[in-house]
């Protein structure tokens, strides 16, 4: 594992509330090699999001990281002062947003957009070296440099999640940390965003996590796929192992109510609802909707334990299945 | 031929906003020359498809009589939209329901679920009990295998997205409706929920002979729900017919840039590779003669930039409006619903 860029243990996220701790995320642990591209997947709420948040220390109020590490090439994120921190931002790990479209300021041209994550981290370039520099970034993903001169409401969505892209890359990360990147993008704009953002990951050699709830998009894109469900990591493994095999209850039934243009098969969605994560019930937070639930799934969670070669599951199902 | 139930023949929607100072006013042509047919004999289940901008939810709600048209007619069992007064059009409210995308939205947080549930009762079947109120509501929560103590008696925040959104299908098909026009009914939703509320929709279609209007920019989900199809582009119908075949062997070009966009959610199969670089069709269109996918087109023609090409009857069950099929006759508007009547 020394050739991990990213190793991620044991991170857990509380939002605290009145009524106790929200636990968006629990024991939450990785590695992402260099130049691997990992999906994380979930529906809303299992903590996805609150996941990347804290890889970048970005959790506010109420929410809290309580304990974990989050080390990039040998540093520990959550030992450094928040300056460091702050240097650390977009050029070890850097965040492209949902939402492209209310994230970029609607008073500022694009240029200026670049100019200031540029100059937040170095301060030797001057005007004209700046200028390069930006064009040679929104050319890269595709635009017209007379971009850099226009307001965010001059452009499509594709074109400003493009930007976004673009001022993801601008300090050669070496995370990319892409939260849905084109929830709110047509299909064929979507295709065009994803594979400008591959082909830029490969170029920089950057270890890529595309967060979001598209199984499409993540068996196009992805080397290793994690599933997370209730705040919980249940599943990682490589991508077309985890659709062929899948060995967690919840990613087996997951794949299957995914419509496929293959066979029109009857519709099964994934009966119940998920668990609160406020007072989560003792146990696997699936079992309550878990068609292999026993013994002592009521009663204790399940660690996520490598059970294959690659292949993580926190499931009691497939324990002995290794042996 | 039976009367149709409802029928949009050559339907045009515009809307013009007036310019300000320094400023000309805009056009935009959400829907042009649209024609669609729905049956209710045997109850038509039909998607309507396309990128966001293509018109479909504009086309929805004029099917719907929310907007009326800027030329051509919408006909409801052969009367005219315009011609609905009083009881006719309380016929027609009650006859047509609608499922709207977001299930967030479209309930008063105030009041508890029922509410949403007795409120059409009450305001179309006045004289029924309110025992027998219950009884209806709660065999339409069963269709869509909700559980009526886990359902009734709560606010809509302590319902999750995808039980609030089978609530408004449970809603809409409460009153036997004749048919469900479902706008983007699942893309709010998880994908472990989708599968239920479509699950649900069509069991409306099956169970109680209810048509259904599918309006989505997923195929993946058109195809598995529908057995026809409709791909808008730029407000116009590029391509009409049975699913499988639109599919599987999509014929207009921007069917095929479409279906081969799709993210197939298996890794064996991803993009190919070299895709066209091709923009964002939202907002470019405009009054101006010719195929409005002819900037993208890769197979464009000279003719395509002078004349709006008309649907080309290819074969039995499928035309398309794209000059690459000239050879095959032309379908009038009033002909074009023959194509998916029989699928």
């Amino acid at each position: 594992m020394s050739a991990a860029v990213l190793q991620v243990r044991n991170l857990c996220v509380h939002y605290d509330t009145d009524a106790g701790p929200i636990k968006a995320a629990e024991n939450v642990t990785f590695d992402l090699a260099k130049g691997e591209r990992l999906g994380l997947v979930g529906e809303s709420g299992s903590g996805k999001s609150t996941t990347v948040l804290a890889l970048l220390r970005m959790v506010t109020s109420p929410g809290r990281i309580r304990s974990g590490q989050v080390v990039v090439d040998g540093t520990d994120l959550m030992q450094l002062s928040p300056e460091q921190m702050r240097r650390m931002r977009g050029s070890a790990v850097s965040l492209i947003p949902q939402a492209a479209m209310n994230s970029l300021n609607p008073v500022m041209r694009i240029r200026d957009h670049f100019y200031d994550t540029i100059r937040a981290h170095d301060r030797s370039m001057d005007r004209r070296q700046l200028a390069e520099h930006s064009a040679q970034l929104v050319e890269s993903v595709g635009l017209r440099p007379n971009v850099l001169g226009m307001y965010p409401h001059e452009l499509s969505g594709g074109m400003k999640q493009r930007v976004c892209i673009a001022m993801g890359i601008c300090l050669q990360p070496k995370v990319i940390i892409a939260d849905e990147p084109t929830s709110a993008l047509d299909v064929v704009v979507q295709r065009q965003v994803m594979e400008t953002l591959g082909r830029i990951q490969r170029e920089l050699d950057a270890a890529i996590i595309l967060v979001g709830h598209d199984m499409g998009l993540m068996a196009q894109f992805v080397d290793k796929l994690g599933i997370m469900y209730a705040g919980r990591l249940v599943e990682v493994g490589p991508v077309a192992d985890v659709f062929r095999e899948p060995l967690h209850p919840y990613t087996r039934l997951l794949i299957n109510t995914l419509p496929s243009l293959d066979v029109k098969a009857v519709f099964k969605g994934i009966p119940g609802t998920t668990p609160s994560l406020l007072n989560a019930p003792p146990g696997c937070a699936f079992h309550q909707r878990c068609p292999d639930a026993s013994g002592s799934c009521y009663e204790s969670d399940h660690v996520l334990t490598e059970v294959l070669p690659g292949r993580w599951v926190a499931c009691p199902c497939y324990a002995g299945a290794a042996a | 031929m039976t009367t149709p139930l409802l029928e949009a023949r050559n339907v045009t929607k515009i809307f013009s906003s007036r310019g300000s100072i320094g400023k000309k006013g805009s056009v935009t042509v959400a829907v042009n020359q649209a024609s669609l047919t729905i049956h209710a004999d045997p109850p038509s289940i039909v998607a309507i498809a396309g990128e966001s901008g293509s018109g479909k939810t504009t086309l929805s709600r004029l099917l719907l009589g929310l907007v009326s048209p800027t030329s051509g007619d919408v006909f409801y069992r052969g009367r005219p939209m315009t011609a609905l007064k009083g009881d006719e059009r309380m016929a027609f409210r009650r006859d047509v329901q609608a499922i709207f995308q977001d299930p967030f939205e479209v309930y008063n947080p105030f009041y508890r679920v029922d509410h949403a549930l007795e409120m059409p009762i009450k305001r179309f079947e006045p004289t029924k009990s309110a025992d027998e109120r219950r009884a209806m509501i709660e065999k339409a929560l069963g269709v869509v295998g909700l559980r009526v103590d886990e359902t009734l008696g709560r606010y809509p925040h302590q319902l999750s997205g995808g039980q609030r959104q089978r609530v408004m299908v449970a809603r809409a098909l409460m009153l036997n409706p004749s048919i469900i026009v479902a706008d983007e009914p699942v893309s709010m939703v998880d994908a472990s929920l989708r599968a239920t509320i479509l699950e649900s929709l069509l069991n409306a279609h099956d169970q109680l002979a209810i048509a259904i209007i599918y309006i989505t920019h997923d195929l993946t989900t058109a195809y598995q729900v529908c057995t026809s199809i409709l791909m808008m582009y730029s407000g116009a119908m590029v391509e009409v017919g049975n699913v499988d075949r639109v599919i599987k062997d999509p014929l207009h070009p921007y069917t095929q840039l479409l279906v081969g966009s799709i993210p197939l959610p298996d890794p064996t199969k991803r993009w190919a590779a070299n895709v066209r670089s091709a923009t964002s069709a939202s907002g470019q269109h405009s009054t101006s003669q010719g195929c409005s996918f002819a900037p993208r087109c890769p197979h464009v023609m000279d003719i395509c930039r002078e004349v709006t090409p008309p649907l080309f009857r290819v074969n039995a069950d499928r035309a398309v409006a794209c000059y690459l099929y000239r050879d095959a006759p032309v379908v009038s508007p009033e002909d074009v619903s023959a194509l998916y009547i029989g699928a």
